[in-house]
């Protein structure tokens, strides 16, 4: 396959960056998406010239640390993480536009990696749960239905990788905030800090000049992982009633 | 009274203020078509004249009339602060982006759509609220009892080709806007559940539709019937 990239360049967060053209030729189908990155950034390296940066981790779709807003969707045309995105995906002669995360809160590092740590403050925020210290618990030492087990497991399931927020038209993060605040208040265990944790972990989300949600329904169906929007509708009923009766003033 | 104000200022607390007026202007349009379907009568505007005088004159409906023109005000102003809040979150945008495969377009442009209402909704009340309540208006007697015409003035209205046509489309982009915001609402209240939200879908696309074409209905009738 002969392909036409425009990657996104920027030197740094202060830089303007813009795009800049290569030519991607003898790319296997089977190759990852990554994969034909790689090729390309070891013939630039070749040549002298600065690679392309890109965030990647695992390559096996669990870490969430890959990215890339691939010809106008999160992770490529296939409802899956840009690690697991195979060149078959794209066509002989394609040009392919390769973007970072676009968000105030995602500022660019460079050329495409964005800074995501605002997704650890908002989890610092309120996304833990207080546990005893002592011995391992038992395994099934606390009861918990199945169906709400499962439902804290889909919730449990985000990986954090922010293609919610990129698939936003708003760069809103509540896809996210609201998986998180779903898995704890789900389960016996998140009980304890329930309330506040809905209120800063909103608090946060806002602090961090996220958007507000539109109810698109953009991020659900780009989400690698289908986390559901129902998740959204719970964080809303969990902020709302939090600040009704929670203590905090 | 802190914890209110930082509620209300949040993005959530923001979208809740959008949804409950949003909600409350759906209640409101649901009224404002069943009593113009008076219009469909052909008495001669005998019973639409007097409902058009119990809608201005009654305690209640006037207090009814007050939370419309707040919900409105409030669904306009908290709309234009979500929506900078909104823009200034993605400071530079996208080259491409292709939101037709994963959203629906009114959902993606509820603004554009709210604005067009709105100017529609600055015409609508012109011609015929700022009439009724200050305007000149000849008046009919039913039954020794005086009333003002309104429906006199709404048949002029729609004897012009261009009102109707604008009525009309108008109440296209009113339905599109329905379409995204009647559901929506709900998802905000975090009402959002597998036992009830397929009926909250249904009755919004059926809203959607019913609603903005008995209003649609309306000019065309008028103006078909006056020849």
């Amino acid at each position: 396959m002969k392909l036409t990239l425009k990657i996104w360049r920027q030197k740094n967060t202060a830089d303007k960056g813009g795009f800049v053209t290569y030519v991607a030729d003898h790319v296997s189908k089977d190759m990852s998406f990554l994969e034909m990155l790689d090729v390309l950034n070891d013939q630039l390296t070749e040549r002298g010239e600065d690679p392309v940066h890109f965030d990647h981790d695992c390559r096996e779709g669990i870490c969430g640390m890959c990215s890339l807003y691939i010809n106008g969707k999160p992770h490529g045309p296939l409802q899956t993480t840009t690690c697991q995105l195979h060149m078959r995906s794209f066509s002989d002669g394609e040009t392919i536009t390769i973007e970072p995360w676009r968000a105030k809160a995602f500022p660019v590092v460079k050329d495409l990696v964005v800074n995501r740590s605002a997704f650890d403050r908002i989890i610092q925020a309120g996304g833990y749960v207080s546990v005893n210290t002592g011995g391992v618990p038992d395994a099934n030492e606390i009861p918990i239905p199945k169906t709400i087990a499962d439902l804290a497991m889909d919730a449990a399931q985000c990986i954090g990788c922010g293609a919610c927020v990129a698939a936003c038209k708003n760069a809103s993060a509540m896809l996210f905030t609201s998986a998180k605040v779903s898995q704890l208040a789900l389960l016996p265990q998140g009980q304890v800090e329930r309330k506040t944790r809905a209120e800063k972990m909103v608090a946060q989300m806002d602090a961090e000049g996220f958007g507000a949600c539109t109810n698109t329904g953009a991020c659900e169906a780009e989400c690698p992982k289908g986390i559901s929007i129902t998740n959204i509708a719970r964080m809303n009923r969990e902020y709302f009633s939090a600040v009704v009766s929670s203590e905090n003033m | 009274m802190t914890w209110v104000t930082k509620t209300l200022n949040s993005t959530l607390g923001r979208k809740l203020i959008m949804a409950l007026t949003g909600l409350f202007l759906i209640l409101f349009l649901t009224g404002h078509v069943s009593g113009n379907l008076l219009l469909f009568k052909g008495d001669g505007g005998q019973a639409f004249n007097m409902y058009a005088k119990f809608m201005t004159t009654n305690p209640a409906v006037k207090l009814l009339s007050y939370l419309t023109y707040i919900s409105v005000i409030g669904h306009i102003v908290y709309s234009i602060l979500l929506s900078q809040h909104n823009k200034s979150a993605r400071p530079v945008s996208y080259s491409t982006s292709k939101g037709s495969t994963n959203s629906a377009w009114s959902s993606r442009n509820m603004g554009v759509l709210g604005t067009i209402i709105l100017i529609f909704l600055v015409v609508h009340l012109q011609g015929f609220w700022a009439k009724m309540h200050w305007g000149e208006v000849p008046m009919v007697t039913y039954e020794g009892e005086e009333y003002k015409n309104l429906y006199l003035i709404v048949n002029e209205a729609f004897k012009q080709v261009w009102m109707v046509a604008l009525y009309v489309i108008s109440m296209v982009f009113l339905g599109f806007h329905l379409s995204h915001g009647f559901a929506s609402a709900f998802q905000t209240l975090g009402l959002n559940h597998k036992k009830y939200s397929p009926a909250i879908k249904m009755v919004g696309t059926l809203y959607c539709i019913l609603v903005p074409s008995l209003f649609a209905a309306m000019p065309l009738y008028i103006h078909f019937s006056s020849y």
